[in-house]
């Protein structure tokens, strides 16, 4: 084995020209790992990834120790503005002027599809963490060079859904925002829902970045279901939360919302927030390892991270971790690797990257805490339970991806 | 249940009503834009960000100075307002002899600039403001509850709306206005300050929008985005309504707002397209706008 790979480094320094000293520590193509986070930076969903996710993205690259086989790891970042086409335009000429050798973050599910496809056709590694469709490892699956990291639209609802339709919630009515992401929400919470025995009674679908919810609202009261699920995401749910407590629509019926990070509860505030469930995987208050790094990470940006931003430290340092395995930056070895290492940081213990590319690790479900139980800034949330990564994400064996798909 | 078009009749009157909610939005900021133009000639798109500034300006004085909701009403349209005299003064004023499309650029470019500075400072999440307590609760309005918060919307903006046509149309420093725009030279003659008189429209009008913000606060949430979300639809109203028209301005907001919303039961895909699709209708058939006049 030790001789293969000296042979193989002595082939390879050979065919580059590369010193001998260099080439037994690694190889890297164009001489730098370049990374790119792509996200939105000043749109809706700027806080939910934005500066945060290129923040952590760059202290993933300092606790690696900012070099690769003596060369420099670089951290770049764009804006795609919500829109798939920009994403698009911004990948390709990451991928093919600009020598980036893996995207990360890729949030909304709209430029994640799109991000993802451009990878599998161009061979080089896409890891999604802010966006939430299962399509991503289902329909659109591209395990050679596809990762979904963070959560998805499957768990979501197995964990949410699941808990609430236990709880006498059975009947349901959606609120949807109108693209591939809030599609996907409802479609898998809804099935969640049936298999658990409660029934869907219609949605409304509205356009991304409304501003006023009152009417989609009305026609959720109007349904007469017991939990109305809001298959949305940032500001579209923080002001539908908001419309629902002052029309007085929480009084007979519950909200679930089924896509709300902890930023999103800090912008709606507990006293409207408190009493929510929502599915999170990681939240900064959860041992000394997590406070310890929302530590840093708030001395930098002045607010707390959420899971998001988490996961893209995460998958950041797994993918360095990764690359030095292989010693090389060939996207078939990386990802070899990055199937084979379990990933054990501060966001995931245990945590696997499955053959489909869905990074499988363990759910939490939470409920906000109501203004007295809180007792300092961002101090947010109570563990309501804890679903084993196996049980929250879609088994392999369900999977709809054409290459896994059992007929 | 009685039904119209298949929705029964009690959401449907729901719908009219949020629908003339969210008008009364539409209307008293139109009416902001349209009295800036029709004053000015300035195509104000900078009318989002002071908005936006109002929300944000009364936001800021319950949170650093712990002053309410009512005192705040006052003071976050007059804050705003004295922006507006600011940019006026400074930068505005170069303009009236050129084209329109300068004051465009300059106005789109401030709404950038403070957009982009305020969510440097305060992200774009926003924060949440409260309605104060008087308004807690809601109406039972047999169909449908109607938060009492928004019911005082539509009373306030009723009451600002007719005020300020009154005003500009019916009193003796509204025929100054309007002369003073015909003819500045003239009515400069007959010793009226006309400049000074512009700089009190542009910020009364931009002070309209600040009211508009501090009213909206409690109703969405406080976010340095909230102006861009709205002022493609005003502007959509003014065009329909016609340039410059007062009383167009107004009655196109309410009516918009009430068929947005309906638009929201029938087809919600479409609910935020219905706006533009009725600005192409009627620009085809009608170029001045349903209330303007051929100059």
């Amino acid at each position: 084995m030790k001789r293969k790979l000296i042979a193989a480094a002595v082939a390879a320094c050979l065919a580059t020209g590369l010193s001998v000293a260099q080439a037994q520590q690694g190889k890297l193509s164009d001489d730098v790992v370049r990374i790119g986070v792509l996200t939105d930076m000043s749109g809706v969903y700027a806080e939910y990834g934005g500066p945060g996710a290129v923040m952590a993205a760059k202290m993933a690259v300092e606790d690696f120790g900012g070099k690769m086989f003596g060369k420099e790891i670089q951290v770049v970042s764009a804006d795609h503005q919500n829109k798939p086409d920009i994403a698009k335009n911004v990948t390709l000429q990451w991928f093919d002027r600009d020598k980036v050798d893996m995207t990360v973050e890729n949030l909304n599910s709209g430029v994640a599809l799109a991000v993802t496809a451009l990878g599998k056709e161009k061979n080089k590694i896409t890891i999604v963490n802010g966006a939430a469709s299962a399509r991503l490892t289902n329909e659109d699956c591209a395990p050679a060079t596809g990762i979904h990291y963070l959560m998805d639209t499957i768990a979501l609802g197995n964990v949410v859904g699941k808990a609430i339709v236990k709880d006498g919630g059975d009947s349901w009515f959606f609120l949807t925002a109108d693209y591939a992401f809030g599609h996907s929400l409802e479609k898998d919470t809804g099935e969640v829902v049936k298999a658990a025995g409660g029934k869907v009674l219609g949605a409304v679908r509205h356009p991304l970045s409304t501003g006023d919810f009152s009417s989609f609202l009305l026609q959720a009261q109007t349904s007469g279901a017991k939990i109305i699920g809001l298959a949305n995401a940032g500001g579209d749910t923080v002001n539908s939360i908001k419309s629902a407590a002052e029309f007085g629509i929480t009084q007979k019926q519950n909200l679930a919302a089924l896509l709300m990070l902890i930023t999103d509860v800090n912008a709606v505030g507990l006293k409207t927030a408190q009493g929510l469930y929502l599915t999170e995987g990681w939240y900064w208050d959860m041992n000394p390892e997590t406070r310890a790094w929302a530590k840093r990470y708030e001395d930098r940006m002045k607010k707390k991270p959420n899971s998001n931003h988490a996961s893209v430290y995460s998958a950041t340092l797994h993918y360095l971790n990764a690359v030095k395995a292989a010693g090389t930056d060939d996207t078939a070895a990386v990802m070899k690797k990055m199937h084979e290492m379990p990933i054990n940081d501060m966001f995931a213990k245990n945590g696997k990257i499955r053959e489909d590319g869905r990074m499988v690790h363990d759910m939490y479900l939470f409920q906000v805490k109501s203004p007295a139980e809180s007792k300092a800034p961002w101090d947010y949330y109570k563990l309501k339970g804890t679903v084993k990564g196996d049980d929250a994400f879609q088994s392999l064996a369900n999977s709809r991806c054409p290459q896994f798909k059992k007929s | 249940m009685t039904e119209i078009f298949g929705v029964p009749i009690q959401a449907f009157m729901g719908q009219l009503t949020i629908g003339l909610v969210n008008g009364a939005f539409y209307a008293m900021l139109s009416l902001g834009l349209a009295v800036i133009f029709g004053m000015l000639n300035i195509v104000n798109f900078a009318h989002g960000a002071l908005y936006m500034m109002g929300a944000m300006f009364s936001w800021m004085l319950l949170k650093y100075a712990d002053v309410n909701y009512w005192f705040a009403l006052v003071l976050a349209p007059v804050g705003v307002g004295i922006v507006g005299v600011i940019i006026e003064k400074t930068m505005l004023r170069w303009l009236y002899q050129l084209d329109h499309l300068y004051g465009l650029l300059l106005t789109f470019g401030l709404a950038l600039i403070l957009e982009g500075a305020f969510r440097e400072a305060y992200g774009s999440s926003g924060a949440p403001y409260d309605a104060p307590d008087v308004f807690k609760g809601v109406f039972n309005l047999g169909f449908m509850f109607l938060p009492k918060y928004r019911a005082w919307v539509v009373f306030a903006s009723a009451v600002v709306c007719i005020a300020t046509w009154y005003m500009i149309e019916k009193t003796k420093l509204g025929a100054y206005l309007r002369a003073g725009t015909e003819n500045p030279k003239l009515v400069q003659a007959f010793g009226i300050n006309v400049p000074l008189m512009v700089t009190l429209t542009y910020a009364f009008g931009v002070g309209l929008a600040g009211l508009a913000g501090v009213l909206a606060a409690p109703v969405y949430q406080v976010s340095a985005l909230m102006g861009s979300n709205i002022i493609i639809v005003v502007f959509a109203v003014v065009v329909i309504g016609g340039m410059g028209s007062i009383m167009g301005s107004i009655l196109t907001g309410l009516a918009l707002g009430i068929i947005e919303g309906l638009t929201k039961v029938f087809y919600p895909e479409a609910s935020s397209t219905v706006v533009y699709i009725i600005m192409v209708i009627v620009l085809l058939i009608r170029p001045t706008g349903l209330f303007g006049r051929e100059k």
